[in-house]
């Protein structure tokens, strides 16, 4: 019996599952900002899950490379957007989606 | 010894950006080593920092391609470093007299501005995909900051958390399409990823990853239909910030996004073209309706800015030297009108506070003639009325969109700049021919210099800088060619 072979397209439909989940989770989620932002990294991990992808595919490190700068920016990004809410929940009291209506037009 | 003094010596192309990074790290260190709040003396520092590397930048070309292909200092580089930097300057003079107002005056806030600025210089120098993305995320972050900064505003912090939400989705996007232009083309530099393109046929992976990047970048420069976030984050955001938003950081979004279909996807024209001429169009027209029913001046001003956006995508839908040579021109002359907008709005200020609406700006021509003068005087430019600045910037772009044959996008273009005149023009009546409300108080010293520095160039443009700026832009044009 043969066993399926998982190759480049296998990958390149899960980080594309991953990316639409992820876009779609910023846009249809009216909960919580905390989930804004999991779907935020969601995003960037479908992103590494591309290019390690591709790297491996194409036998060529500068794909891994650019993997690892992602990883280092995604947790200066985090660190940076929980910050942001953090002083959000102080003056707003509230981080739910809803409530990020202060100004509108 | 020798070989150390060699290595550094071909990094001068970087050497702008190597003294913006170590003048950063050294104000950081200055105020966390002084003993008492010292945020002006940093402020004054970091604008002289800022004019050292300009004239760096002018005085020595140092043109060339370092770091393994990952950044680029060409004549297109230079002329957009030096607009960022003007930019950046002025809107720290901007937050001078008035940061306490609004809870700048912490030393933090020209350390992220200087940070910012390394970014955008970054970006406008990016020759490799790594190099751009790392580029616009130091850029991204002290922005996200940068709009949150007064801490202890709700409107501020909301700015800051839809700018950071909506700034982290489109890295997402630029960086999907970076991660597919990657795999279908095997480079992430950008002249090599022009070889490969040109060398398969359309590939619809290529395409995809070209439609991606661009609408990544498309947020940063806020253009439609990625342009939700900017009328909340410049109403958010403390007046001083959205003065630095609405300058440098589009003017390098504008530089990445000329860099990147250029140099990268010049075999494909055709393809971002139709992108390129759509976000144009929708934004030109979406921000000229929208910006009729705004009283808010910040509001009316962002989209002002997404509408001038709009303009600036006709020259480079052209896709043609003019075309560039069109946006090159465009974004300065945006540049000076909106820093000195902002010094208007900046300079008004009375018992209640900063104005905020139209209705504040009643009768201002009989309180203060001389800000309500400047004020008028941006505002026919952002119509585009000849002889100011503004009919200039315009009438480059149109020209090359009519040069490239493309009648229906100019026609559109002039017809929404007429519609934008009719909020420009509101402002004027309201300022000249209404009864007065309030009485502002005196300008500070150097708003008033900003306010007649800006709007002499403005006013004289065809006789002062004009020349010397065209042709300065025609060689930053030429390098990308």
């Amino acid at each position: 019996m043969m066993t399926p072979v998982i190759g480049l397209g296998h990958f390149l439909t899960v980080a594309a599952i991953l990316f639409t989940i992820g876009v779609f989770g910023i846009f249809l989620n009216r909960k919580n900002i905390i989930i804004i932002l999991m779907s935020v990294e969601l995003i960037l991990l479908a992103v590494n899950i591309n290019l390690v992808a591709f790297s491996s595919h194409l036998g060529d490190l500068v794909g891994q490379i650019f993997a690892l700068l992602i990883l280092t920016v995604a947790a200066a990004e985090a660190a940076i957007g929980l910050a942001i809410l953090v002083v959000f929940f102080r003056n707003r009291g509230s981080i739910a989606v809803d409530d990020v209506n202060m100004m509108k037009g | 010894m020798v070989t150390e003094f060699a290595g550094f010596a071909s990094l001068a192309p970087a050497y702008p950006e190597m003294l913006v990074a170590v003048g950063a790290l050294v104000l950081l260190l200055i105020g966390v080593l002084a003993r008492k709040e010292i945020s002006t003396a940093v402020t004054g520092i970091a604008i002289g920092l800022m004019v050292v590397a300009a004239v760096l930048i002018v005085a020595q070309p140092n043109e060339g391609v370092i770091f393994a292909g990952g950044f680029i200092n060409d004549g297109f580089a230079r002329f957009m470093k030096v607009l960022v930097i003007t930019g950046s300057a002025f809107a720290l003079i901007l937050a001078v007299s008035n940061s306490a107002d609004h809870g700048l005056n912490k030393f933090e806030y020209p350390v992220l501005v200087v940070l910012a600025t390394l970014g955008m210089m970054m970006m406008v120098s990016a020759n490799d995909l790594m190099s751009l993305y790392v580029g616009l995320e130091l850029q991204s972050l002290a922005l996200y900051v940068v709009a949150a900064f007064r801490r202890d505003s709700v409107k501020a912090t909301e700015a800051g958390l839809k700018y950071f939400v909506l700034g982290a989705l489109s890295s997402g996007m630029l960086l999907y399409g970076a991660s597919l232009v990657y795999g279908f083309t095997g480079h992430t530099q950008l002249d090599q990823i022009a070889q490969a393109v040109a060398l398969t046929d359309r590939n619809p992976g290529i395409i995809f990853g070209l439609v991606f990047l661009l609408a990544g970048i498309a947020f940063k420069i806020s253009a439609v239909p990625f342009h939700m976030w900017t009328p909340d984050v410049y109403e958010g955001a403390p007046t001083p910030v959205t003065a630095f938003f609405a300058s440098a950081p589009k003017v390098a979004a504008m530089a990445l996004l000329i860099r990147v279909v250029f140099d990268a996807f010049e075999p494909i024209a055709r393809d971002w073209q139709q992108v390129v001429i759509f976000i144009s169009i929708a934004s030109m027209v979406l921000a000229s309706f929208a910006a009729i029913g705004q009283n808010n001046l910040k509001r009316l001003l962002a989209y002002s800015s997404i509408g001038h956006v709009g303009f600036a995508l006709v020259g480079l839908s052209a896709g043609n030297l003019v075309g560039v040579e069109g946006v090159a021109i465009y974004m300065a002359i945006y540049l000076f009108m909106t820093i000195g907008t902002f010094a208007c709005i900046l300079a008004l200020k009375n018992d209640d506070g900063y104005v905020e609406t139209i209705d504040d700006l009643a009768g201002l021509a009989k309180n203060r003639p001389f800000v309500a003068a400047i004020m008028a005087l941006f505002m026919f430019s952002l119509v585009g009325l000849p002889p100011l600045a503004g009919f200039f910037a315009k009438w480059q772009v149109f020209l090359a969109a009519m040069e490239a044959q493309l009648f229906v996008l100019a026609v559109i273009g002039m017809l929404a700049s007429a519609v934008s005149a009719f909020y420009y023009l509101r402002i004027i009546k309201v300022m000249y021919f209404d009864e007065p409300v309030n009485s502002y108080a005196a300008p500070a010293i150097e708003l008033n210099i900003v306010l007649a520095v800006t709007g002499f160039l403005i006013l004289s443009y065809y006789f002062t800088i004009g020349a010397p700026l065209t042709a300065w832009a025609h060689m930053a044009a030429n390098s990308l060619f």
